[in-house]
């Protein structure tokens, strides 16, 4: 049993804080958000040249074979630092579900590109109307000649606003609501019938919704067994779960810091607020959230690399329970004991409390995911 | 980072676990799972089978008779514990008083009093709290006076536990009045069965008489039971309070409560199927597993990062503060689920010699009294509030 970092980890954590530490601070980020890309090429280029964007890849597809876990450490800083680009779309996602599914040729051919910088995609398992339940799939795909035609919308896709490519899951037998008879296509957004609506988010990222209107996909773009992509589904959301978890953890540990040090800063009635003992408690509180969250995190990212579908799903909706009560929580707490200066557009607080907002909704909010661990833990 | 444990720590489990199936009477176990009251006698039998093993004081000094055991270790072995229902070590020979007399006493203490709680031939209690001292332990006001050779002390202690039972208390006396008051208190060692000691029950809210009044009137001890020096009393008892890191979040006790739970509530029925697959139960259960999977880890950590940041009494304080609201929701959510036949109060159910019938379920007896036993873990060993001063103090800085 071991919590601490690896050498290697703590050197990537201190090169990756440095790197966005330089390229980001509040005025950089927001302009950023307002601009029409939403997130820094500079940025994802320099990713590029340290190797994040080939950290979890093997080695003969010109990666670093990281694990789940060194994916964690690089989420802790990009959510300490609010980062904008696509990673946990592109990488996490993407990457994982190529890893997971995709044929030699499609590895080969797409993980170059994203390793390279030259790629981003997304990944578009939800659907209006369905919540988070990624097995009730509308989207059609129908079989013509040698390949599918594909109808149907994906919401909120993180990173849909910026990818070149979205993998989505279709129906291609079975009912509406069905684990069985779902299969992923690589789409490319510049197809015929592809459109998309792009936004941000509230914490500033972007997404889409993809809409697909007779979309013709090749066979060579199937990613993975047809009918049978449930598996792969549940582990590339349970991928994006943690990693979200671990940015999550990262805008925690800012929240925290920043309160206190307002709390020692901030003088009424003649001293500094944090004197005061229901303040006191109020960030005891925090801390105590804080400590608690970090090792559901670090459980969550230690299984999800793990194909047992019970213990990872077990370990990764624990995570988003506790960060998205909690965390919840403690968000409400810190912008309480900031008093009106919380509440100001202006101050970074928001921006962090927004991170975690959106972190408790993206992938499963806290109803789906006590739902699913009394599913996987009570019933046989 | 791993989640696994070592081999060494594996075959440790194993180790534990053999010992437990062959050296643990089985009839305490079974009194155990079925909710009802250990005799003393049954506190004495788990004592001796642990010393008889050498394992009755792993945390001691190895020269003292500490078996070297890793923080993992000792809690390997609490879990395993817990899992077949061994009665609590009760700490304060052991625990509590042990440590204090092997670092800040002499030889003649250390030679006259360490074989005999090792031995458990001696048993002792703990004479801290006071009518007009609990958060604020240092305002004790039990006066001991030298007189020639022997301390005479007068006063009262309260929230004893087992005082009834116990061979030996050690107090924290105020022995001087002239200076600030955390510098005026000494620790004394005081023979119960010394003339003007006397032990008063006080039943508490679950039916219980586990607690005592303790009343010292004219006691005379001898001046060679004093601890250390005098007047250095409140550096002992800090000491002694934040000695006790390993098994404070009660890891082990929680996990042994979920799994009674979740028989409860597969067992208990609601709309024709069992009450654990009613969604709003279930988002409870859920819940509170959750909360002690985040205990369990954070407590893992902590062991390991022992040299990490902050002081390590100020991380046992998240510890006791989470640990002891699980004891308290475990039980709770345990009553719950019984429902209707939490509520028959059959004292007599809980008692280990009787032979009437319980209403209701077997384990239905034990879940009120239970719930209100456990109310006064985020009071006892320094209130959640306390707890919460001493990590805005050493943690925040505030």
């Amino acid at each position: 049993m071991d919590f601490g970092y690896s050498e290697e980890q703590v050197l990537f954590s201190n090169s990756l804080q440095k790197l966005l530490g330089d390229s980001y601070n509040t005025e950089t980020r927001r302009a950023l958000v307002d601009g029409d890309t939403g997130y820094s090429d500079d940025v994802w280029s320099a990713f590029a040249e340290m190797g994040l964007l080939a950290l979890p890849f093997p080695e003969d597809l010109g990666g670093l074979d990281g694990s789940s876990v060194d994916t964690m450490v690089t989420a802790i800083v990009l959510g300490r630092h609010l980062a904008l680009e696509p990673y946990i779309p592109t990488i996490v996602m993407a990457g994982s579900a190529l890893m997971l599914a995709g044929s030699d040729e499609q590895k080969s051919g797409l993980i170059e590109q994203i390793i390279s910088g030259q790629l981003k995609m997304a990944v578009g398992l939800t659907e209006p109307g369905a919540r988070f339940d990624m097995a009730e799939v509308s989207t059609r795909a129908a079989t013509n000649g040698d390949g599918y035609i594909l109808s149907g919308t994906k919401n909120v896709v993180l990173g849909g606003d910026a990818a070149d490519k979205v993998i989505v899951s279709a129906r291609t037998s079975g009912e509406t609501r069905s684990e069985d008879g779902l299969t992923l296509f690589i789409v490319d957004l510049g197809a015929e019938g592809v459109s998309r609506e792009s936004y941000r988010i509230l914490d500033g990222r972007g997404g889409a919704d993809i809409t697909l209107e007779n979309v013709r996909v090749p066979t060579t773009d199937v990613l993975g067994v047809v009918d049978q992509a449930w598996p792969v589904m549940d582990h590339v959301a349970d991928q994006a779960a943690a990693a979200l978890c671990a940015e999550s953890l990262g805008a925690f540990s800012k929240i925290n810091e920043l309160t206190l040090e307002y709390l020692k800063m901030r003088e009424q009635f003649g001293k500094p607020i944090g004197s005061f003992q229901v303040l006191q408690h109020h960030m005891a509180d925090m801390l105590i959230e804080y400590e608690m969250a970090q090792s559901l995190v670090y459980q969550a990212c230690m299984m999800a690399d793990n194909t047992d579908v019970a213990e990872r799903g077990l370990a990764v909706s624990s995570a988003k329970v506790y960060l998205g009560e909690r965390g919840h929580t403690s968000c409400q707490s810190a912008i309480q004991m900031h008093g009106g200066i919380g509440m100001t557009a202006e101050y970074e607080l928001g921006d962090f409390v927004k991170r975690m907002a959106a972190a408790e909704v993206l992938f499963g909010d806290v109803d789906h995911h006590l739902s699913r661990f009394g599913r996987l833990s009570y019933i046989d | 980072m791993d989640l696994n444990y070592s081999a060494e720590d594996e075959a440790f489990r194993e180790e534990v676990k053999t010992f437990l199936e062959t050296r643990f009477p089985k009839d305490i176990g079974e009194r155990a799972k079925a909710g009802i009251r250990f005799k003393k006698d049954d506190y004495y039998r788990w004592h001796k089978a642990l010393y008889d093993q050498g394992w009755i004081t792993p945390q001691w000094p190895a020269e003292f008779g500490g078996t070297g055991w890793t923080p993992v270790q000792m809690n390997i072995f609490d879990e395993e514990c817990f899992k077949v229902g061994t009665p609590r070590q009760l700490p304060f020979g052991t625990r509590l008083v042990g440590p204090v007399i092997i670092h800040f006493g002499n030889d003649q203490q250390k030679e006259r009093f360490l074989p005999t709680i090792r031995s458990g031939e001696e048993f002792w209690c703990q004479g801290f709290s006071e009518p007009g001292a609990g958060s604020d332990l240092a305002s004790v006001k039990t006066r001991a006076i030298l007189d020639g050779d022997e301390w005479v002390v007068n006063g009262q202690k309260t929230w004893t536990t087992t005082a009834q039972y116990a061979d030996w208390i050690f107090c924290l006396v105020r022995t001087n009045t002239e200076v600030k008051k955390q510098a005026g208190i000494s620790f004394l060692l005081i023979d119960m069965k010394t003339p003007g000691v006397s032990v008063r029950p006080i039943v508490t809210l679950d039916g219980d008489t586990q607690i005592n009044e303790v009343f010292l009137e004219d006691v005379r001890v001898p001046a060679e039971n004093l601890v250390g020096e005098v007047d250095k009393g409140w550096t002992y008892a800090k000491f002694l309070l934040g000695n006790e890191r390993t098994g404070i979040a009660g890891v082990g006790l929680c996990k042994a409560d979920l799994e009674k739970l979740k028989v409860i509530a597969r067992t208990e029925r609601k709309n024709g199927k069992p009450l654990i697959e009613d969604p709003l139960f279930q988002a409870r259960l859920a819940r509170a597993e959750i909360d002690l999977k985040a205990l369990e880890l954070t407590n893992m950590r902590m062991l390991f990062e022992d040299a990490g940041e902050g002081s390590p009494g100020a991380i046992a304080s998240v510890l006791k503060i989470r640990g002891s609201e699980l004891q308290q929701r475990l039980a709770e959510l345990q009553m719950e689920a019984t429902g209707s036949y939490a509520l028959p109060w059959q004292q007599g159910a809980l008692e280990p010699d009787w032979n009437g019938k319980p209403v209701g379920p077997a384990y239905a007896a034990a879940r009120a009294p239970l719930y209100y036993d456990r109310r006064k873990t985020t009071i006892y060993g320094g209130s959640t509030e306390v707890q919460k001063n001493i990590i805005t103090k050493a943690i925040l800085g505030l």
